[in-house]
């Protein structure tokens, strides 16, 4: 088969199984599980192929017109450079780990078939993304995979969090989807075209009229999609769906859409210096925000999930300094280790039925209950906290280095003091990346107190999976430096040697202060009782998890929060604690901003609808009304009255008819 | 025998039946006054058709045959009316037709009317009587 075909294949697949897996749900049970993990593996092996025939050369372009529009035609394009091919390949990895890992998670739930369809569908639209060369169709995988992600967070749609984070994620991405199309639609404009190649050969010869506009709409989309700030409330929340999912949308779709789509279209940013300060900016908040915000969250996947924002914020950070390569080496490396930190976090919540770091902290041998999601997830917040010589290192100082190229003045397309806001901003978010990596081991695994819960071995299926995705935090950053720069723009990766020093030494730093802070601390852990489990300690990992999440709030006074007095975040962020719990109040201010003039105009069109509008109804059907019950009324059910009626009735008109024949 | 006699007699027959029909309670003796009429009715068209006859402008005795057919129909009409009777009865225990008012139109929206509020009970508290 020809390239082409194959990568044709690889985002069919698993929208082929979905449907299947939808249809067949429920005649045929026994399918489902070979439909869910089959096509996506298929998809994997595809990808990978289509991975090494691409090798980093010349990118693959094939096209053909979808519909005559009288305008900008829309093309089925595929435009496979290095970036697609190897994203493809992470993006499959990641979500047949997923759908592997998902049989054991939700093995009793009613409702896996369903689930594990979604979970292809939402791969097969990542992969379209990925694959697309054509901007519309780019955007009908974008749109998919948000309908995926709202159906997917709301899998418990019996706790009222998952309803509410469900609905959250798809209106909060909607909001910058508008802008988005409408930024599609002028580049298309200026371009001509919906080909990203012909797009890119645009904005090479100059012929872009209005970049700076074209790449903020565009970029309110993004931020959107890849939870930057300031529309990345909808992330924390969505940690109300299942486990699994959370690993899919944080590790290889929905967030890495938007950095991936940034990496494709850069020409297109850089020909706006305006657009590239306010992506710097964005990612500098997005960063140091989301390290404080993870540093006080007490639900241990809340705090991956800022996590991410904070990673993602370093791949804007490499765009921003226009190294897609640094970018997309970040996407792949935290692709693949927060994967194995969520996946890991779904076997931890499963073994101590609580979701709770203040619980866990409580709880002694919990790593010997979970010895492989233990030591995979030790791996995985090294890579995240970059301590060399672990993947997540390697990336993190390529994007730390090209912002040192650029704020030293070595680029000349990029002001230098955007290289400044982002290297500061990394560095300081490698502190507290550190810190709250070591905090979230600390508490999960070094906890003191009563006995953890013992539950048995955790399935194979989910075990195995860990130590899969190990593999490339562990091994593969120091063999990407060299490799991947021929896949991409060519640019040298490898870690120099100031940033590599400064990023290393405060990540050090963070983890040793925390280490100090929580030894200060657990004498009063012993003294504060605090921790409750799930009901059910026997049921499947995602009967527990959905508990834990029902629970948290009723039990700890919020769903990101614990009244907990022996955590380290707490003493070391002493009065910004209480706020970063809560991520800075930018939900209450949306509320005041957003919700409450909705629900008022809400209740002011519902005023109108049933006290204006209605009344005209009303009145209308008032007179008729009223006729009626006057008919109504000779209606008495005695059939003599009838029949009387009828004779006096027959009397007057025979009357009537000899009256008017006698002629008088 | 002159014209009128049965004429006058059939006439009262009628009224006779006809109050009957619109003034008696109970169905069976509604059922009877309608026959009543009917035999009004029938004494109207023979006499006629006698007189007719007489004056030798109709020969065919139409009258006649016209009243067969009536005494036909009208003997199936009671038989049918009768078993109605009979299965009302048997359902509601009563026969008497102010008490049968189901076609009445019910009061849900419109005004007050007592009767129409007290027929679906008694109706289905004699349904299961």
């Amino acid at each position: 088969m020809t390239t082409t075909t194959l990568a044709v294949l690889v985002p069919l697949l698993p929208f082929l199984g979905a449907a299947a897996g939808l249809l067949l749900g429920r005649t045929a049970p026994g399918f489902v599980r070979p439909l869910a993990v089959l096509p996506t593996l298929a998809s994997l092996v595809l990808a990978a192929v289509v991975a090494v025939r691409q090798g980093g050369d010349q990118a693959i372009n094939a096209a053909t017109e979808l519909t005559p529009t009288g305008s900008v035609p829309i093309e089925l394009a595929l435009h496979i450079d290095g970036f697609a091919a190897l994203v493809a390949v992470l993006v499959g990895v990641v979500a047949t780990c997923v759908q592997i890992y998902s049989t054991g998670y939700l093995r009793e739930d009613p409702r896996y078939p369903s689930y594990a369809a979604l979970v292809s569908l939402f791969t097969s639209a990542m992969l379209l993304v990925v694959y697309s060369g054509d901007l519309m169709v780019l955007l009908v995988g974008w749109e998919i995979m948000g309908i995926c992600s709202y159906f997917l967070v709301g899998h418990y749609w019996e706790t009222p969090e998952a309803r509410a984070a469900s609905i959250k994620a798809f209106l909060v991405t909607k909001l910058g989807d508008v802008p988005f199309l409408i930024g599609l639609f002028a580049l298309a404009t200026d371009a001509g075209s919906f080909r990203i190649t012909k797009v890119l050969g645009t904005v090479a010869s100059g012929g872009l009229d209005h970049p700076t506009l074209i790449a903020l709409l565009l970029l309110a989309g993004v931020a959107g999609k890849s939870a930057q700030f300031p529309l990345h409330t909808w992330l924390p929340d969505a940690m109300a769906g299942p486990t699994p999912v959370s690993a899919l949308i944080h590790a290889a779709t929905m967030v890495a859409a938007g950095v991936y789509f940034i990496a494709r279209l850069l020409p297109v940013f850089e020909a706006s210096q305006a657009a590239m300060i306010v992506l710097a900016v964005m990612a500098a908040v997005t960063m140091i925000g989301s390290g404080l915000a993870a540093f006080a969250q007490d639900d241990i996947k809340r705090v991956l999930a800022y996590s991410t924002i904070g990673q993602l914020g370093y791949m804007t950070g490499a765009l921003a300094v226009a190294d897609r390569g640094a970018a997309v080496f970040h996407l792949l490396s935290h692709g693949a280790f927060k994967a194995l930190l969520f996946l890991a976090a779904g076997v931890i919540i499963h073994a101590a039925g609580t979701n709770s770091l203040a619980a866990m902290s409580r709880m002694t041998h919990l790593r010997n209950r979970v010895p492989d999601a233990y030591w995979t997830m030790t791996v995985a917040l090294l890579a995240l906290a970059a301590i060399p010589p672990f993947s997540g290192f390697f990336s993190k100082e390529s994007v730390l280095g090209a912002a040192e190229h650029v704020a030293t003045g070595h680029a000349e397309r990029v002001p230098g003091s955007v290289g400044w806001i982002v290297l500061v901003a990394g560095l300081l978010t490698a502190l507290l990346t550190a810190a709250y990596a070591m905090r979230l081991w600390l508490l999960a695994f070094r906890g003191r107190g009563a006995e953890a819960p013992d539950h048995g071995r955790q399935p194979l299926t989910m075990t195995v999976v860990l130590w899969v995705l190990a593999v490339p935090s562990l091994a593969v950053g120091a063999l990407a430096y060299r490799v991947l720069p021929d896949w991409f723009d060519g640019r040298d990766l490898a870690p120099t040697l100031t940033t590599s020093v400064l990023g290393t030494g405060v990540a050090l730093v963070g983890g040793i202060v925390t280490y100090a802070a929580w030894r200060h601390t657990t004498s009063v852990a012993a003294r504060v009782p605090l921790g409750a489990v799930a009901a059910h300690p026997e049921g499947d990992a995602a009967q527990v998890e959905a508990e834990a999440i029902a629970s948290h709030a009723p039990v700890y006074g919020g769903v990101a929060y614990a009244p907990d007095p022996a955590d380290p975040g707490r003493l070391l962020l002493g009065p910004l604690h209480r706020h970063a719990a809560v991520g800075f109040h930018l939900d209450a201010v949306y509320r005041a901003l957003f919700v409450r003039p909705v629900q008022a105009g809400a209740s002011l069109v519902r005023f109108l609808d049933r006290e204006v509008v209605d009344t005209y109804v009303r009145g209308a059907g008032a007179l008729p009304r009223w006729l009626g019950i006057a008919v109504r009324r000779a209606q008495t059910g005695n059939v003599q009255t009838y029949v009387s009626a009828l004779l006096a009735g027959t009397v007057v008109l025979a009357v009537a008819a000899v009256l008017v024949a006698t002629g008088a | 025998m002159h014209l009128a006699y049965p004429a006058v007699l059939s006439a009262l027959l009628f009224c006779t039946g006809l109050y009957g029909v619109l003034a008696r309670r109970n169905a069976i003796l509604v059922l009877m006054s309608v026959e009543l009429m009917l035999n009004a009715v029938n004494l109207n068209l023979v006499a006629f058709d006698v007189w007719l006859s007489k004056a030798a402008e109709e020969t065919l005795h139409s009258g006649q045959a016209l009243t067969l057919f009536t005494i036909t129909i009208a003997a199936a009409e009671i038989g049918i009316g009768l078993a109605i009777v009979l299965a009302v009865y048997r359902n509601r225990g009563t026969s008497d037709i102010d008490k049968l008012r189901d076609t009445a139109e019910s009061h849900d929206t419109g005004g007050p009317d007592h009767d129409a509020s007290t027929a679906p009970q008694a109706e289905k508290a004699e349904a299961t009587a």
